[in-house]
């Protein structure tokens, strides 16, 4: 049996009266890709984020193996640094060096020397294709590469799952490419992913599971073949010949 | 002499803003309702409402009243340094909350403590975006000693009335070299300032040549 890495049971979470998440439960398992999908503010975001508890959930509890990381006492600090995240907006420190940027969690959060911090940072950058630019400060380097470095400063933390908050959106179309091929690679390698995306293209050949949400809740989960060829609703049929469309038309 | 007493004061006055403005500053943004409402704004309306001359009489004299006898050079110190922090906290609140919240979320989600992401994530871009306001902030402090007069450190200017009693000289003649004394200070201070904006900028982020265009 696989090892479930995340579980998340009956989640809550309001902004002022709205509620944005409403009840949402799944479960990840070891070396799985989840892709999350569904219309813009039905809380795919949101949901990332109180996984990892930059928001905390009102209600709900969520697993990290078997350490329930949602209750109030525990080092949430030590948590978020098993659990990568990779932002839309890429968050690159500006101060700071793209091996900088990698190695300064390994050194500052896991008190690590500065030559191993260093070794592994640069192995890290490497694997994501930016052996060249360890030097470059975020602003010397494209969107696509910083998004790059920010997925090497997650993977340099050795995550037990990593969480990405549509890392393309904010990319011009010929960036999109380098950032999908690195994150395409992460998983083949077996790394715990779940996956907020509007790439149809990548759920459809990456993704163990999709999750479809809608308006806060699940609405439907299953591997892709599933999900794209037989949806059971109609919202989800819906949003997926929308998407189709659209892909359609890029297309010609 | 009186030159060196004058830096001295601008330095102490200075040293002792930055250490107690950064916490101000930090604790107003990111400090809950008491330490900001009961600790930080209080101290910060204080000294940025009561004129600066007032300050150094309330301290020096109001610690005599309470039986504390301070020097001049600490009451001085202690009103010309807290009026300082208070002013060099509002440049780097106003630097600390220019940078993207992005960047503390950043941080925390690769396990920073709050105090962590402060001291090694928004602190160092936040000082390298305060230089010019805070080069501000020096020109200023080093003028203000000239009121420590009042209290009777010999500084620059109480050693120009000194001379010009001595001498019985050209009183107009001494406070031109005063005031070019305190150009040459102010002028060197700001210029150091430029070097180290210059030297610590972030490529890409940079305060940019303003290039107008007719």
């Amino acid at each position: 049996m696989t090892q479930t890495i995340l579980k998340v049971e009956n989640l809550h979470k309001s902004y002022g009266k709205t509620e944005v998440i409403k009840g949402v439960s799944f479960e990840i398992k070891k070396s799985e890709t989840k892709v999350i999908v569904g219309p813009s503010g039905t809380g795919k975001s949101t949901l990332l984020r109180c996984i990892n508890q930059l928001d905390p959930p009102d209600k709900g509890r969520v697993w990290l193996e078997d350490v329930e990381i949602s209750k109030s006492h525990i080092d949430i600090n030590q948590i978020r640094a098993s659990i990568g995240f990779v932002f839309q907006s890429f968050n690159l420190f500006t101060h700071l060096t793209a091996l900088d940027n990698v190695r300064i969690g390994l050194m500052r959060v896991k008190g690590m020397k500065e030559e191993e911090a260093t070794k592994i940072s640069i192995e890290e950058l490497k694997r994501v294709g930016l052996g060249d630019k360890i030097h470059n400060y975020p602003a010397q380097l494209s969107g696509g590469q910083q998004q790059r470095v920010s997925i090497a400063r997650a993977l340099a933390m050795s995550p037990k799952l990593i969480l990405f908050d549509e890392p393309t959106s904010a990319l011009d179309p010929e960036l999109i490419g380098e950032v999908l091929e690195v994150m395409i690679n992460l998983a083949k390698e077996g790394t715990t992913m779940i996956v907020v995306t509007h790439e149809m293209g990548f759920a459809r050949s990456v993704a163990n599971d999709i999750i479809f949400m809608d308006d806060g809740i699940i609405l439907e989960e299953g591997p892709p073949g599933e999900i794209f060829k037989n949806p059971k609703h109609k919202r989800t049929a819906k949003f997926f010949s929308k998407i189709t469309q659209l892909e359609g038309e890029k297309a010609k | 002499m009186g030159t060196l007493v004058t830096i001295e004061l601008a330095l102490a006055f200075l040293g002792l803003g930055f250490v107690v403005g950064i916490p101000l500053a930090v604790g107003e943004v990111y400090g809950n309702k008491f330490v900001k409402n009961l600790a930080v704004l209080p101290i910060v309306e204080f000294f940025r409402s009561i004129p600066a001359l007032v300050l150094l009489f309330l301290f020096y004299f109001g610690a005599s009243s309470l039986n504390l006898s301070l020097s001049p050079f600490i009451a001085a110190l202690l009103a010309m340094g807290f009026r300082s922090a208070a002013y060099q906290s509002q440049i780097f609140r106003g630097a600390i909350k220019s940078i993207d919240v992005g960047q503390m979320q950043a941080a925390r989600s690769i396990g920073m403590s709050k105090f962590k992401a402060i001291r090694y994530i928004i602190l160092p871009q936040a000082l390298r975006i305060s230089i010019p306001s805070w080069s501000n902030e020096y020109s200023s402090v080093l003028k203000d000693t000239s009121l420590v007069y009042a209290l009777g450190v010999t500084e620059l200017m109480r050693q120009g009335r000194y001379i010009v009693a001595r001498t019985f000289g050209n009183a107009i003649l001494v406070y031109v070299v005063c005031a070019l004394i305190y150009f040459v200070i102010v002028h060197f201070g700001v210029k150091l300032l430029d070097f180290l904006e210059e030297k610590y900028k972030i490529p890409g982020y940079e305060i940019k040549k303003v290039t107008t265009r007719a």
